[in-house]
């Protein structure tokens, strides 16, 4: 679906990506784990092509338009500039599609819009506005979604309907890379967890093999608790780790 | 020319004594266009120590010629005062400030209005022979011989606008105005009520359909507010007649402007 | 949709007509429509078509050009107050076409006094990308808007100050507030090319403006190539600008009035905003030229002091509101 081979990118002199490879695969709903600064955000915008990068992106080596039909992107910015319905901005294509009404129909109810669709979406909480830029990733109804802290600042309920919408999604056959922060979530949701740090991949594996004690404390610093519970992990955080001789 | 000599001496003394109310004024300075050419007109040799660079255009002055042999000054109270006048000629609407500067370091300054009628002609001929100390009296009266000497107006009159930049028509109660009343036109700005001058809209003068049109040379470069001479509309409208140096101060050179004008109503 | 393109054309033919028969010359409207249509009246039809016509044709295309103008930028800068005459496009137009017409360019052949103009703006709307692209908030675009306007406003007098002509030097406030008296069929000749390249540029802009409202990632990941769109944007804005400039000086606040009263009628939607922006544009200079007519008809009051007096209160509402919004 997605391949990357060395993908690299700089900024002055400065790595900011350092020559990640990663394949993802049909199904997969992997998530993108680490600290602030990690390189999140520039993996999936070269991925894409939004940034100048050298090695490889299967994604970023197609036209212009053949890149919109592969891939949707939900930046991280939630910005909507002009008061629009918000059934208009669910609908809002690019020049490579226009995306089907019933897929537009789709997403609207699957993050529960239907009663806010001809509210202007300038006028709706962050969380209401965050739902609807999801609902607009997936309307566009691409074979890989790429989203950019898709859930941060949703209520808990709102956070874990949109995990189980890109779940369905990638059970489906498609696709989903998210850049998360919470790891509780990642394990509980998603099939596959990537853990960067410093502009590399750190561990990428199912997520009980990420989140090793071991991992967490070198990439996030921080002390926690994974067990396999019922329904999947369990994660808790319980204290800083204590600073490393290294 | 007795006089001349008598106040030649006069002038001697003013060099020498502060100039008293009365005595005539040994070093005149004038600041104005208009000034200008009536002191020139009037002045003794020596009399007139520095006049307005304009004076100097021809293309605004009918005293260029003379007015080029005397130093320039540009209206600066600066310049002016280290010319140590004895007394400054300024217009009506000269700016207050350097007017009051003058005032203020001690020098006499002599304002003259603006000549909009033949009257005011008369009166500032009149007015500039007293502050100078000369005799304006032989002036007015080749003046009034001339004007009486000009051929009657035809019949009917024919009707004309004076038309500047800015569509600004010149009215019955300006010196334009006069001209064109003694060359014997009706002023069409007249017709719209206008008194002194006005804006007159394009339209309205096309529809008024005038005999002739009076317009100025147009002035180097260019300008916005003169493209309105230039319309295609004005064009074909009626023949065009240049208003020139003759018609900008009220001087007895107006004689000359209402001649022209005269001979362009003679078709 | 549609209605209300068809509402807002008939109320600019409704205005268009107005513009013709509202003069100076008060002339019954039915004989001056008869005179223009038929010659019959020789010099009325002269008024008609050499006065009347070129008015009511450059009111429309001005305010045709600066509404567009205004929308396009709006949607290109995400930023409901980018508008020509603030981000100092209008003044950079009118610094070329005084420096046209004062190294006599503009006399030697007709196109260089648009073609200046172009440039002007050109340049100036190209600088204010760079200083505040679509990323750049309200406060750069706003600053660096100020900065070229006083820059271009201060050259400008200059040019004018240093001319040989004396009226030169009291046309600052022409180029800067804008009238379309006494304008010729010739003005109306000179613009219109540039006009309708520069409208159907900007009227291209659409799906690209669309895809912006969120912002420039998801536009350039939905396959707009942001760099052409760039291009367009500001060659489209400059022959707009530049060409109504050129004619009729700066007038101001058009481009920020009419996108700003359309915004809600379209939905939002920047695409459906460009071509009622235009026709709102249109309306609001016919309507503010026909005033001037009405309120003062024998002064020139500069169109640009009407539309200032209208516009301003828009944008003090939308500082306020965005303030509000703490954007």
């Amino acid at each position: 679906m997605m391949h990357l081979h060395k993908l690299t990118v700089r900024r002055g002199r400065r790595v900011v990506l350092d020559g990640v490879d990663l394949s993802l695969n049909a199904g997969e709903f992997a998530a993108l784990l680490g600290p602030n600064g990690a390189g999140k955000t520039t993996l999936l915008r070269a991925a894409l092509g939004l940034l100048p990068a050298t090695g490889h992106s299967s994604v970023a080596a197609l036209p212009l338009a053949g890149r919109a039909r592969a891939a949707a992107f939900l930046p991280q910015t939630r910005d909507i500039a002009w008061p629009m319905p918000v059934a208009d901005i669910v609908a809002l294509g690019g020049v490579a599609q226009t995306p089907d009404p019933a897929q537009v129909e789709q997403a609207l109810t699957a993050l529960d819009l239907l009663p806010l669709r001809h509210r202007p979406a300038t006028e709706l909480s962050g969380g209401e506005q965050a739902r609807v830029l999801i609902a607009r990733a997936l309307a566009q109804d691409t074979p890989l979604l790429l989203a950019d802290e898709p859930i941060a600042g949703l209520d808990p309920a709102a956070q874990i309907a949109a995990m189980r919408v890109f779940a369905r999604r990638a059970a489906a056959g498609r696709t989903v890379l998210a850049s998360l922060h919470d790891p509780g979530l990642a394990a509980r949701h998603c099939t596959r967890l990537i853990l960067m740090k410093g502009g590399r991949i750190h561990a990428d594996g199912p997520p009980m093999d990420v989140l090793t004690a071991d991992n967490l404390a070198q990439v996030f610093g921080i002390r926690a608790h994974v067990t396999e519970g019922p329904h999947g992990p369990i994660f808790q955080a319980l204290d800083l780790a204590p600073p490393r001789g290294d | 020319m007795v006089g001349r000599g008598l106040r030649a001496a006069a002038l001697a003394c003013g060099l020498a004594l502060p100039a008293a109310a009365g005595d005539a004024p040994a070093r005149v300075v004038s600041m104005n266009l208009c000034t200008d050419q009536l002191a020139l007109m009037l002045a003794a040799p020596g009399q007139l120590v520095s006049v307005s660079a304009l004076s100097q255009d021809p293309r605004a002055s009918v005293m260029a010629a003379e007015a080029q042999a005397l130093p320039p000054n540009h209206g600066l109270a600066e310049e002016i005062f280290l010319l140590r006048p004895d007394l400054v000629l300024a217009g009506r609407f000269s700016s207050p400030a350097t007017l009051d500067m003058l005032r203020r370091l001690g020098l006499r300054v002599e304002t003259f209005d603006p000549e909009s009628t033949l009257d005011d002609i008369r009166a500032n001929l009149r007015r500039m022979g007293e502050v100078l100390g000369r005799d304006a009296t032989r002036t007015i009266a080749q003046f009034d011989a001339d004007l009486a000497a000009l051929p009657p107006p035809a019949t009917p009159r024919p009707r004309a606008a004076s038309y500047g930049a800015n569509s600004y028509a010149e009215g019955p109660d300006s010196l334009a105005g006069q001209i064109i009343a003694a060359a014997g036109f009706t002023n069409i700005a007249a017709e719209r009520g206008l008194s002194f001058g006005g804006t007159l809209p394009l339209e309205v003068l096309m529809l008024a359909s005038p005999d002739l049109i009076l317009r100025g040379a147009p002035y180097p470069g260019a300008s916005r507010a003169e493209a309105v001479l230039d319309h295609p509309g004005l064009r074909h409208l009626a023949p065009q007649h240049r208003t020139d140096r003759d018609w900008v101060c009220g001087t007895p050179r107006i004689l000359h402007a209402i001649t022209d004008l005269q001979k362009a109503a003679a078709p | 949709m549609s209605r209300l393109l068809l509402a807002l054309s008939l109320l600019v033919a409704a205005l268009f007509t107005a513009s013709l028969l509202i003069g100076p010359a008060r002339v019954p409207p039915l004989p001056s429509l008869h005179a223009l249509f038929t010659g019959n009246d020789p010099m009325l039809t002269l008024v008609m078509r050499e006065v009347r016509l070129p008015r009511a044709l450059l009111g429309l295309m001005v305010g045709a050009a600066l509404g567009l103008s205004g929308a396009a930028l709006q949607g290109f800068l995400r930023n409901p107050l980018a508008e020509p005459g603030l981000i100092g496009a209008s003044g950079a137009a009118a610094l070329g076409a005084v420096l046209a017409i004062q190294t006599g360019l503009a006399a030697a052949f007709p196109l260089g006094l648009p073609l200046a103009a172009l440039a002007g703006a050109m340049a100036s709307v190209a600088l204010i990308l760079l200083l505040a692209g679509p990323r750049g908030g309200a406060l750069t675009l706003i600053l660096a808007g100020v900065a070229l306007s006083a820059l271009a406003g201060a050259a400008t007098s200059l040019v004018l100050n240093l001319s040989p002509n004396p009226f030169a030097a009291n046309e600052i406030i022409f180029w800067m507030m804008g009238s379309l008296a006494d304008r010729s069929l010739l003005h109306v000749g000179i613009a219109l090319p540039f006009m309708i390249a520069g409208g159907a540029l900007l009227l291209s802009l659409g799906p690209g403006l669309q895809a912006l409202t969120l912002g420039e990632d998801a536009a350039a990941s939905s396959g707009i190539r942001m760099g052409a769109l760039r291009w367009r944007l500001v060659l489209g804005v400059a022959a707009m600008v530049g060409a109504a400039t050129a004619v009729a000086g700066a007038i101001g606040f058009v481009g920020l009035a009419a996108p700003h009263v359309l915004r809600r009628a379209v939905g939002g939607s920047p695409a459906r905003l460009l071509p009622a922006s235009a026709l709102g544009g249109a309306a609001l200079v016919l309507a503010a030229d026909i005033a001037v007519r009405l309120l003062m008809p024998d002064r020139d009051l500069k169109l640009g002091v009407l539309t200032a007096l209208v516009g301003t209160p828009f944008f003090l509402h939308l500082i306020l509101r965005m303030r509000r919004e703490g954007a």
